[in-house]
């Protein structure tokens, strides 16, 4: 297996990981998304909580979501090892004058992806100790539908956004998350050696869209259980 | 016209090394380098030390002269290297920030000038063919696509300058091996050790301590040469089928 070993330690070999974790939390994202906007029901929370229990009791969802923790983690760490290597390769010595320019993509995003990372790892402690933690640990109210008993995520959800604090900070997070896909997207395919006269800019078109979209789905969820339940 | 320059003076690899700054009286018809050579002049003329940078065919194919201008490789201008850069570009009284290029794996060595020896050891592991030299063929011995032919001939345009590395945030020299490999990969000459080559270039730049691709593209902005980044797409698939494929 040495070949192997060889090169996922490589250069290329790394920033292949980086971008097939990537693309995976880039599906994710939609799934979460779609999910999530069932919080826009005025209905008490009974859609949300109800897919909220199918989301941590069905085999195959718990079986993905591990798989999901480990490309969270093997993503951020090994991003985080990617950054401290490419600090040393710069070397001590910056230059007085610096100016980075990009073509076909969005120059600070690609140049702070790091720091974008770092901000998105910190988002997501805070938000799955919010949330996660309290479904799969901590004593939820119970919620009873059709005689059923499940677990009302949908009220402490509902109590943390009349917060207007925890607004600003989900909606500020998902502008972070919006410039890291703005690069991310796109950069994943070409790492992958995928840059193709026909279909690239049909990447990038797809990946800015994307890129705006979803953050801002998300960021409408708290605005608007802020502003109207 | 009158030029303020805040050049990096540095005596040797071990100093510490700091800007010093100079007036020069350039003529608008003057390359980048010969306002220097100017300059030199006069420090020479006053006893001091003049300032030391490489240049060599002074007509943008050797690839020696890389400067960073302004926080730009080989200055403002696209397409072009510092020696073809000339001072009509410039107004009188401006100010103009001369620094080496500063990668882990280009070491300094005096004021501007820095060791680019990394990029020999990359193209000594595998940028050439190895086929046994004797009088030239006939041209058209082995037919290839003026399209192919083309796009191998964009990637050899590069003069190895090291100017990706310098304008990388990350100082990768993906550009430069990605060029490399391309132009060696398109050609059937090229051909029959491709798999060797890009597994042993790559393993002797991550060996030097360049940093890894992060597809910023400053690289392309900064090139003078304008190498594209659809050559590091290249690279990456040549590397992924000879690290996961077989020859037989």
């Amino acid at each position: 297996m040495s070949w192997f070993s060889n090169f996922l330690t490589s250069s290329i070999g790394r920033k292949m990981v980086m971008s097939l974790t990537g693309i995976f939390l880039i599906l994710f994202l939609v799934v979460h998304l779609v999910g999530n906007l069932q919080l826009l029901y005025d209905d008490g929370g009974e859609k949300f909580n109800l897919y909220a229990k199918f989301m941590t009791t069905n085999p195959l969802i718990k079986t993905t979501s591990y798989l999901l923790y480990a490309f969270i983690l093997i993503h951020a760490v090994q991003g985080w090892l990617l950054w401290r290597k490419n600090r040393q390769a710069r070397g001590p010595q910056g230059y007085a004058v610096k100016t980075t320019k990009s073509v076909g993509t969005n120059s600070f995003a690609a140049s702070n992806m790091g720091w974008l990372g770092t901000i998105i790892f910190i988002f997501l402690a805070i938000h799955l100790y919010q949330f996660w933690l309290q479904m799969k640990l901590g004593h939820l109210p119970m919620a009873i539908y059709d005689g059923q008993e499940v677990k009302d995520l949908y009220a402490i959800v509902s109590v943390a956004y009349e917060n207007v604090g925890f607004v600003i900070f989900y909606v500020v997070s998902m502008i972070v998350i919006a410039f890291h896909l703005l690069h991310g997207f796109q950069s994943a395919f070409q790492t992958l050696g995928i840059n193709h006269r026909k279909y690239t800019p049909f990447i990038k078109g797809v990946g800015k869209i994307y890129a705006i979209l979803i953050p801002l789905g998300f960021a409408i969820i708290p605005v608007y259980m802020y502003l109207f339940h | 016209m009158k030029l303020t320059l805040k050049i990096w003076r540095q005596k040797s690899p071990k100093d510490k090394g700091r800007f010093e700054t100079y007036q020069v009286e350039a003529s608008p018809h003057m390359s980048f380098l010969e306002m220097l050579d100017v300059l030199n002049e006069e420090l020479i003329s006053k006893k001091e030390e003049p300032v030391t940078f490489e240049h060599d065919c002074r007509e943008g194919i050797c690839g020696t002269c890389g400067l960073v201008i302004n926080g730009q490789p080989h200055g403002p201008n696209k397409g072009t290297a510092t020696c073809q850069l000339h001072m009509r570009f410039y107004k009188d009284g401006d100010i103009i920030v001369i620094e080496p290029y500063r990668a882990s794996a280009f070491p300094a060595l005096k004021d501007l000038a820095v060791d680019r020896s990394a990029f020999d050891r990359i193209i000594q592991a595998g940028g050439y063919i190895s086929v046994s030299t004797g009088a030239p063929q006939d041209g058209n011995a082995i037919p290839i696509e003026k399209d192919q032919a083309a796009h191998a001939f964009d990637a050899a345009a590069c003069i190895g300058c090291g100017a990706c590395v310098a304008a990388c945030p990350n100082a990768s020299a993906m550009l430069f091996v990605s060029a490399k490999v391309s132009h060696l990969a398109l050609l059937p000459q090229g051909k029959v050790e491709a798999r060797r080559r890009a597994q042993a270039m790559v393993k002797q730049m991550d060996a030097e301590g360049f940093g890894m691709c992060s597809n910023i593209t400053a690289c392309e902005v900064e090139c003078p040469k304008e190498i594209s980044v659809t050559n590091i797409a290249r690279l990456n698939r040549e590397y992924l089928s000879a690290s996961l494929g077989s020859e037989v």
